[in-house]
């Protein structure tokens, strides 16, 4: 299924991450209220900086024709932009919940790290959502 | 005077255990948590080529288990998700370190008119990463408690998957590829985020 490496660095990467969220505080229902408030440059701060610096590595990746550590090409599936209607729903949709919850999908799971044990519901929920658009995919507008 | 500085400067290996329990404690600043975030895009990718996104993984646990057969999670979940699967699991290790080990005594330092705001829906409890008013198991059985913690859950997984990516997915990974869909799906999240705050909200709470 995935090799002990191969557990063990994306293991690392997720704990990174997951460890972040909480030091940044982007887990925090509050903080979410604050950046649709327009009250704090915290939120923005994380997403242009983190924007920017994914930007140019990307380009570095590109530039320098950079290898993964498998030592194959790295690609970047470019998404399908003719499909307008599913990211203007899907995504207000997202929003919605986003700031009704105050958590998007990673932070849900670092909030549960942290022994929020509540989240469960929002996360099975959030499955249950997910599963219920695989089942009404063929009937909605993309 | 020269001696006296010399050792004011040195270290004792439990005064160095001490600072950086110290500093893994402190809340980081936009500026420093920017760019960790940001370096999560190209660390995924030369680890072994993975585009980042978080939401992926509610549709790889929905493959794993899929009941109703339905098409859209007719994959080798195994094959694409096992690696996604496991970062997530980090993020959950990232939790738990994050916010037990070395959580941050004091309550968020939040702008003022956000409290204001806040305290006028109802809500008393600052201390946390969530209010307590919202996130617990007593509330779940209310009407707000279920619409805030059911249908926002439910809207989230929805939603993600409708637009093909979350925050992660689109607003991180899509920008930084300057993909035009992502900066469609992220016009969309704050529609909704704004809608959401501004005119929902004060309705629920």
């Amino acid at each position: 299924m995935i090799s002990a490496k191969d557990f063990l660095k994306y293991l690392t990467a997720g704990t990174l991450f997951g460890f972040v969220l909480m030091k940044s505080e982007v887990v925090s229902w509050f903080r979410i209220q604050e950046m649709f408030r327009f009250d704090a440059f915290h939120m923005y701060g994380i997403i242009g900086v983190a924007i920017l610096v994914g930007l140019i590595s990307i380009q570095l990746i590109k530039r320098f024709n950079i290898k993964d550590m498998g030592g194959n090409d790295i690609t970047i599936n470019p998404k399908d932009s003719s499909q307008v209607t599913r990211y203007i729903v899907g995504g207000t949709m997202f929003g919605l919940g986003w700031a009704l919850l105050g958590a998007c999908p990673g932070p849900m799971f670092a909030l549960l790290g942290s022994g929020i044990t509540i989240i469960i519901v929002p996360i099975l929920a959030a499955l249950a959502g997910t599963y219920t658009y695989g089942a009404l995919r063929e009937k909605l507008p993309h | 005077m020269c001696n006296s500085s010399t050792q004011q400067t040195r270290f004792t290996s439990q005064q160095y255990i001490s600072f950086m329990f110290e500093f893994l404690t402190q809340p980081w600043p936009w500026y420093v948590a920017g760019p960790v975030i940001g370096l999560t895009v190209p660390l995924l990718l030369i680890m072994g080529g993975k585009s980042f996104g978080i939401s992926e993984n509610l549709r790889h646990v929905c493959a794993s288990c899929n009941v109703g057969n339905v098409s859209f999670f007719n994959y080798d979940w195994k094959k694409n998700g096992a690696w996604n699967l496991t970062f997530l699991l980090g993020v959950i290790v990232g939790g738990l370190l994050g916010g037990v080990l070395f959580a941050n005594p004091e309550p968020i330092q939040l702008a003022e008119s956000t409290v204001n705001d806040l305290r006028e829906l109802g809500i008393t409890d600052f201390s946390g990463f969530v209010p307590a008013e919202i996130f617990s198991w007593e509330v779940l059985g209310t009407g707000t408690g279920f619409v805030i913690l059911v249908i926002g859950g439910f809207l989230v997984g929805f939603g993600a998957r409708y637009a093909g990516g979350c925050t992660s997915g689109h607003a991180i990974s899509g920008l930084s590829d300057l993909q035009l869909a992502s900066l469609i799906a992220v016009i969309g999240f704050f529609i909704g985020g704004l809608l959401m705050t501004h005119f929902i909200y004060p309705l629920i709470l």
